[in-house]
């Protein structure tokens, strides 16, 4: 397999992380390192899922995102935006005004990502009928796609090839705006994000990317500035825009349950990365009952618990519950034969999955064979405290890395200590070895790091 | 190389953890997934297998360039006709067992079916030998 260039959306800044392994302890996927100070993310590992995002806690990982003013390159502006965005603000603030204070940030339009929910709702069960690989697996939360892709790839023919409701419903937009007349190139659809996978899944890699998307906005970005404008307001708003109503389900779709409880035969909903991971291993022993659906969502809660939202994620899911039940009596949402003329086949469907292994040793058999024998042998002399003090997650990764030749034994520091004992190393050795994973100084007296004395000073 | 695990009779929260830890060391090996697959419900089956009937036993996996050969050997009843049990549908579970959902008599032929290789030796009262090999 060629190198793929695979986008991701999640980066470290280098100045303020200080390397203190939150972030390496939680990666689902072993993608994080610690190296001169500072985590390094593995490209090839990494899923965007955000675990590491949401444990940060000096904010040092943040998303690439597109800058508020992309969208001034378009006459037409369009944000496109997920349910979970209202769940954020209070009840008592209704959509309409949300909506109306995101037009005065400058977009045109506000469209719901959730307004294609029934189509693909049809679409999905037409598969689970037809599916021969049982239980077909939701593609709505990217981070899940690129989990089975990296971690499961035996699992590649489960995943279904209905797209999720997003970009079905950019898409839709796109052609609707432009069949009244407005050329293609003049619309910029902005998607509003809860997480980062969305955002890597968007600009994509290989032949999946995203046309119908021009831009990707950070949602604490935005619902901050909603905020302030909502805390600040002082006359009421003139003109509500009108709006097509979301059905209830649309509205709890990206929640918990939300996709699984629509769906036909008998189906399953699991959230949260880890419990995934634990469900999908069970999976490939062929240990769980028949289930005909699948909805894996990397986030507890569902979107609600996307590492971009504000405010606590069990809120945000009652608020959608409620917004929804005051939608109970709305119709259900559009079918695609009300749209068969906009929407084609493309707008639908993904193109191929491919399986990106990034678990091997080697690509060679042989190769990885003898790379295994060399890491249970180093797995004899490292201490099996899993203290990530060398900047691995684990000894056992620690033993990989150093296969790899991306570190060396003397990267423990309980092998240190054995080795100035028997006078292999000198201490001023050791130092630097720590220095070259930790940084410089880093283990100068510092009282203004965190939890010491002169903390924000 | 070679790898070795104990499993426990009766204890189901464990039963899984050795065919866990083989599609560990297989996808690191970098084996074709879809044959990982198929070795690791062969040897789950197999694991569970013990964990149901026997009172202990160990699973022992040995890889090389040319193959992934298994043995699980354990202390347990035995089965009395191999030929029998080897027929798809034959089980030993009773009525109120089955309407449980277990016991469809398909458990050493689907194993059968997801290696090249089964062997099938036992002795009542004894304990069972179930040898799986997949050439790579």
């Amino acid at each position: 397999m060629g190198k793929q260039q695979i986008y991701h959306a999640l980066k470290v800044d280098t100045d303020i992380c200080y390397g203190c392994t939150h972030c390496m302890n939680v990666c689902p996927t072993d993608a994080i390192r610690i190296n001169d100070g500072n985590a390094l993310i593995l490209k090839k590992r990494c899923i965007d899922c955000g675990e590491c995002l949401k444990v940060c806690p000096v904010d040092a990982i943040y998303v690439e995102q597109d800058d508020l003013e992309k969208i001034f390159d378009y006459e037409c502006r369009v944000a496109l935006v997920p349910a979970v965005f209202t769940g954020q603000f209070p009840t008592q603030i209704t959509e309409e005004e949300i909506f109306s204070e995101m037009k005065e940030l400058g977009f045109t339009h506000v469209f719901q990502a959730e307004y294609m929910v029934d189509v693909i709702n049809n679409l999905m069960n037409e598969q689970i009928d037809q599916s021969e690989e049982k239980p077909l697996i939701s593609t709505f939360c990217p981070a899940v796609v690129r989990l089975i892709q990296v971690k499961f790839p035996s699992l590649i023919d489960n995943i279904a090839s209905v797209k999720p409701p997003v970009d079905a419903s950019a898409a839709f937009y796109k052609k609707m705006l432009s069949n009244q007349g407005i050329p293609t190139d003049q619309i910029g659809i902005f998607y509003i994000t809860p997480c980062a996978a969305k955002i890597a899944a968007i600009k994509g890699f290989g032949q999946n990317t995203n046309d119908m998307i021009n831009g990707v906005i950070n949602m604490s970005y935005i619902s901050n500035k909603l905020y302030h404008k909502i805390k600040n307001r002082k006359d009421s708003l003139k003109d509500l825009p009108v709006l097509p109503h979301l059905s209830s389900k649309a509205m709890k779709w990206s929640l918990s349950h939300g996709e699984a409880e629509h769906m036909q035969g008998r189906t399953l909903s699991v959230d949260e990365i880890h419990n995934v991971i634990e469900f999908l291993e069970m999976l490939e022993n062929d240990d769980i009952p028949e289930v005909d659906f699948l909805e894996l969502r990397a986030c507890d809660q569902g979107c609600a618990g996307g590492a971009l939202l504000q405010g606590n994620r069990f809120l945000t899911v009652e608020r959608i519950k409620i917004r929804a039940s005051q939608l109970e009596n709305e119709i259900e949402g559009d079918e695609l034969k009300d749209h068969k003329d906009i929407l084609q086949d493309k707008d639908l469907f993904i193109t191929k999955i491919d399986p990106l292994p990034a678990m091997s040793l080697d690509q060679d058999f042989s190769e990885a064979l003898k790379k295994m024998e060399r890491i249970r042998n180093l797995m004899c002399y490292l201490p099996g405290i899993d203290c990530g003090a060398c900047g691995s997650p684990s000894c056992q990764s620690l033993a990989e890395d150093i296969v790899q030749r991306k570190a060396n034994l003397s990267n423990c520091v309980f092998m240190q200590r054995m080795m100035e004992k028997n006078r292999k190393l000198s201490s001023e050795h050791a130092t630097r070895i720590i220095e070259k994973t930790w940084g410089k100084q880093r283990l100068d007296k510092d009282c203004r790091k965190k939890g010491a004395k002169n903390e924000g000073m | 190389m070679e790898f070795v695990y104990e499993v426990e009779g009766g204890d189901f929260t464990k039963a899984g953890n050795a065919s866990s830890a083989v599609k560990k060391t297989l996808k690191q090996l970098n084996v074709n997934p879809k044959v990982v697959k198929r070795i690791v419900v062969a040897l789950y089956e197999a694991e569970v297998n013990i964990v149901a009937h026997a009172y202990n036993g160990t699973i022992k996996v040995t890889i090389n360039s040319e193959h992934i050969h298994i043995v699980l050997d354990d202390k347990g009843p035995g089965i009395p006709d191999i030929d029998l049990a080897m027929q798809e549908g034959y089980s030993t579970a009773s009525s109120k067992v089955r309407e449980m959902g277990f016991g469809a008599g398909m458990g050493l032929p689907n194993m059968k079916k997801n290696v090249d290789e089964l062997n099938v030796s036992s002795e009542v009262d004894k304990g069972t030998t179930v040898e799986m090999i997949t050439y790579l």
